[in-house]
């Protein structure tokens, strides 16, 4: 085949590539939890406070009792529509919700947290991602659930709607208390 | 039995669509007219089909008939009437149900206007579109029938996403699909000359309205949908590189760039298999959206119930459609023969550059969007993609394009003189130093990028008025003939100048509105008074309202400037109990200049409750503009070369074509 037909299939094996890369997606669920996570003990790391706030968050104050560790941003969508969720969990005192601002302005993270609500125990800010990356962050928002011993036990992807809560995440909560 | 009516007809197209795809097809081979003849009875019965399983859904959903599932999950009783209609494609089965009937109408457009293409064309055209539907309604039959019943049927319904109970996104989805369904016309049209194996001016004269049909309707679904993100969201935003959003926007950039290729290839009889090629990629965007936003490989806001099984049937889908058309495309364009040569410097070369710069914008749209599956998919880790991506990237694209915006009208096709029209723009050129060293004293020692987007902003619109001025010879004819001038000038020419102008105002608008925002986010207490860009907000306090399936919480803002009233602003927090969900309604006052914006957040338990406001310096003239964008394409739309000019081309054409086929 020519060097000119060749060019033709250009958009053809363009479009093979993509076609298998969203294949091998379709086989992968979104909000499944990435295997290497799963049972090791939380990365370690300690964050400045977000701005306005007077405590930063190290993973040695994640030991010692059951939590949520909760990744967010303001430039983040879906994390709005979770957000009044974790305010009532901390309302209702059901489980202590810790947070990490992810890749946010400093500034833009305090009005946030000022206008919707602050939920988290601690908060820490992560400004240039790099715990997120040791958490394995890729989409926000993302809901680590940590056991006593500071271990992660479950991840979930994507904004928390209120049947993950009564269905997978409250259980599960129960059963690590139990 | 409605119900059931409705999925009998649904079934029933599915088969019309099946015989529309086949006969006509194998008739254009094969030269036999009586089964050529059958694409356009066919696809108007399509039309009717779907047409009415579609009412019968509406119906389920107005009178609420929980019997139906999907009427179950997405509807209440005490929903206004508007939302019991939008909910009927506020959902996954009824989206895709929608998506079918958009299809097929215009499917049943070409069958009906198409009256003076060629037989053979129009048939392949149709059953193009057929095959489509096949797709389409097999999806919806087999993995997403919205007319599955449920019994015992529940008493009442659990409602709509209070999110989507807005008339700003009721009516956002039919335009987005208007746009999205509206590129299979272009795709069919691409298909049908790769298989005839012959691409000239009159094909392209009669992609091109249907282009600009599609790419209208697309450019107001995106603008409704970023305007819903804005008053709803309650933050003041009107972008924010969702994928979903990126889905919308990366077939609008493809088909803007299709738009232009057409120009080349009716006019100059070049760039046909790029054009042929930009045609299959805006349609492969349109599905490639579909495929994001339905199959659930990408978490958004947006995304509605996902299922493995439709993933994988969008991604065969995908394969055969996108794939098919693309292995097509590599075996016959190399044999479509060039047309027209040109200079670097001409008309045909400015718009091969807008194409460039266009298909780079949407390429790094593209990469940036599905980069975090790619990686994913490889095991290389996962990572985010954010704003601070896109802007970095899309932005130093779309600048070049809108300086070449200004000069390309001004060049002649073939070979142009480049310092001759620099010359004609001195006025532009004079103008865009004044912005730019204005804008940029006013940011008072920022970032010189406002002030470079401005100016840029400033020299397409200043470079379109003169092109017009030109034109019409303004000033330098007398005005009688001007004026006479402006008469007789094309509509196409028209639609560009309000285009190019429209897409410079909503440049600055961005820009303006994102650089001189003022905003106040304070505890305020009843009777409190800010000032905000000059205007007093005085809090007079929140009361409680029922609404008809929600009740909400809804504070009252006088608003004056230098003791003279200006409105009253009531911005609300909506909790609906039917889905446990609370929602924010910013209250929105234009001055047409600026939008005063206020929402309410949360009391402190002391009487105090924390608000912000906004004071948005253009916002308006963003969606203004867009409108304006739709216009130029309505107003380019009734050009008479695209009514009347066709025709004629296409009795000459039908005419050439018969012959062989009496042969």
């Amino acid at each position: 085949m020519s060097a000119v037909q060749l060019r033709y299939m250009l958009p053809l094996s363009l479009f093979v590539v993509l076609a298998v890369g969203l294949g091998v997606g379709l086989t992968r669920d979104p909000s499944q939890i990435p295997s290497v996570l799963i049972d090791q003990d939380v990365p370690r790391f300690s964050l400045g406070p977000v701005e306005g706030r007077a405590r930063g968050l190290a993973s040695a104050d994640l030991e010692g009792e059951v939590r949520l560790v909760n990744f967010f941003a303001s430039w983040c969508v879906a994390c709005r529509v979770e957000h009044p969720l974790l305010n009532r969990l901390t309302e209702d005192g059901t489980v202590p919700v810790y947070g990490i601002n992810y890749k946010d302005e400093p500034h833009d993270a305090r009005r946030w947290l000022d206008r919707m609500g602050d939920p988290y125990v601690r908060s820490g800010a992560d400004h240039d991602g790099r715990v997120g990356i040791d958490w394995g962050v890729y989409g926000l928002p993302e809901t680590f659930i940590i056991d006593r011993n500071g271990r992660i036990v479950y991840k979930h992807i994507g904004p928390i709607r209120p049947e993950d809560l009564e269905q997978t995440i409250l259980p599960l909560i129960e059963e690590l208390r139990g | 039995m409605i119900a059931e009516i409705g999925h009998y007809a649904l079934i029933l197209a599915l088969l019309v669509a099946l015989v529309q795809g086949t006969l006509p097809l194998i008739g254009a081979q094969t030269g036999n007219a009586a089964w050529m003849a059958v694409a356009r009875p066919a696809s108007v019965g399509q039309m009717l089909f779907i047409g009415i399983s579609f009412g019968c859904l509406t119906y389920a959903y107005v009178v609420s008939d929980f019997s139906v599932m999907n009427v179950a999950q997405n509807s209440h009783s005490a929903k206004p009437l508007m939302y019991k209609i939008s909910g009927v494609w506020g959902n996954h089965e009824g989206s895709i149900l929608l998506w079918a009937m958009i299809l097929a109408l215009f499917g049943m457009a070409v069958a009906l206007f198409g009256g003076n293409l060629p037989p053979t064309l129009r048939a392949r055209v149709l059953a193009i579109q057929a095959w489509i539907a096949v797709g389409f309604l097999a999806f919806a039959l087999f993995t997403s029938n919205p007319f599955l019943r449920l019994d015992p049927a529940p008493f009442e319904g659990s409602d709509l996403n209070p999110l989507l109970q807005d008339p700003g996104l009721a009516f956002h989805p039919p335009f987005l699909y208007l746009g999205y369904v509206g590129f299979s016309m272009a795709f069919s049209f691409a298909v049908a000359a790769l298989i005839e194996g012959r691409v000239d001016a009159a094909w392209a004269r009669w992609v091109r309205p249907w282009t600009l049909v599609a790419w209208s309707f697309l450019t107001l679904g995106i603008a409704m949908g970023s305007w819903w993100a804005y008053y709803e969201l309650g933050w003041g935003g009107f972008w924010f590189w969702d994928p979903v959003e990126n889905a919308s926007f990366m077939p609008w950039l493809a088909g803007t760039a299709l738009l232009h290729s057409a120009i080349v290839t009716e006019k100059r009889d070049a760039l046909k298999s790029w054009t042929i090629l930009l045609a299959i990629i805006a349609f492969s965007l349109s599905l490639l959206g579909t495929f994001l936003v339905r199959s659930g490989v990408l978490t958004s806001v947006h995304a509605f119930a996902t299922d493995p099984t439709r993933g994988v049937f969008i991604l065969a889908f995908l394969v055969i459609v996108i794939g098919g058309s693309l292995t097509l495309y590599a075996i016959r364009a190399p044999k479509l023969k060039a047309g027209g040569l040109f200079a670097p410097i001409s008309r045909e070369g400015g718009l091969v550059l807008n194409n460039l710069l266009l298909t780079a914008a949407c390429s790094t749209v593209l990469l940036g969007t599905m980069y975090p599956l790619a990686l994913d998919a490889l095991d290389l880790g996962k990572v985010s993609v954010g704003p601070p991506y896109f802007n970095g990237t899309f932005g130093p694209l779309i600048m070049p394009l809108l300086v070449a915006a200004a000069i390309g009208p001004f060049l002649t096709w073939k070979r142009a003189d480049l310092p001759g029209v620099l010359g004609r723009l001195k006025l532009a050129f004079a103008v865009t130093a004044v912005v730019f060293v204005g804008s940029w004293m006013a940011t008072t020692g920022g970032s010189p990028l406002p002030a470079i987007g401005l100016g840029i902003a400033a020299w397409l619109f200043t470079g379109a008025m003169i092109e017009f001025a030109g034109r019409i010879k303004l000033f330098r004819a007398p005005l009688s003939v001007s004026f006479n001038r402006a008469r007789h000038l094309p509509r196409s020419a028209y639609g560009m100048t309000i285009a190019h102008a429209a897409i410079a105002i909503v440049v600055a608008s961005i820009i303006v509105s994102q650089v001189w925002r003022t905003e106040h986010i304070a505890l305020m207490h009843p009777g409190e008074q800010v000032e905000v860009a000059g205007y007093t907000f005085t809090f007079k306090g929140v009361r409680d309202l029922a609404g008809p399936n929600y009740s909400a919480q809804r504070a009252e803002f006088v608003v004056t400037r230098d003791g003279e009233p200006i409105t009253r602003l009531f911005p609300e927090k909506r909790t609906y109990p039917s889905q446990d969900m609370t929602t924010t309604e910013a209250a929105i006052h234009t001055t047409w200049l600026a939008d005063l914006y206020a929402v309410i957040g949360d009391p402190d338990g002391e009487g105090g409750w924390s608000v912000r406001i906004y004071h948005n310096p253009l916002v308006p003239w963003i969606w203004l503009g867009a409108i304006m964008i739709v216009v130029g394409g309505a107003v380019s739309l009734t050009d008479r070369r695209l009514r009347v000019g066709a025709p004629r081309r296409a009795r000459a054409a039908a005419g050439a074509d018969a012959k062989p086929q009496t042969a």
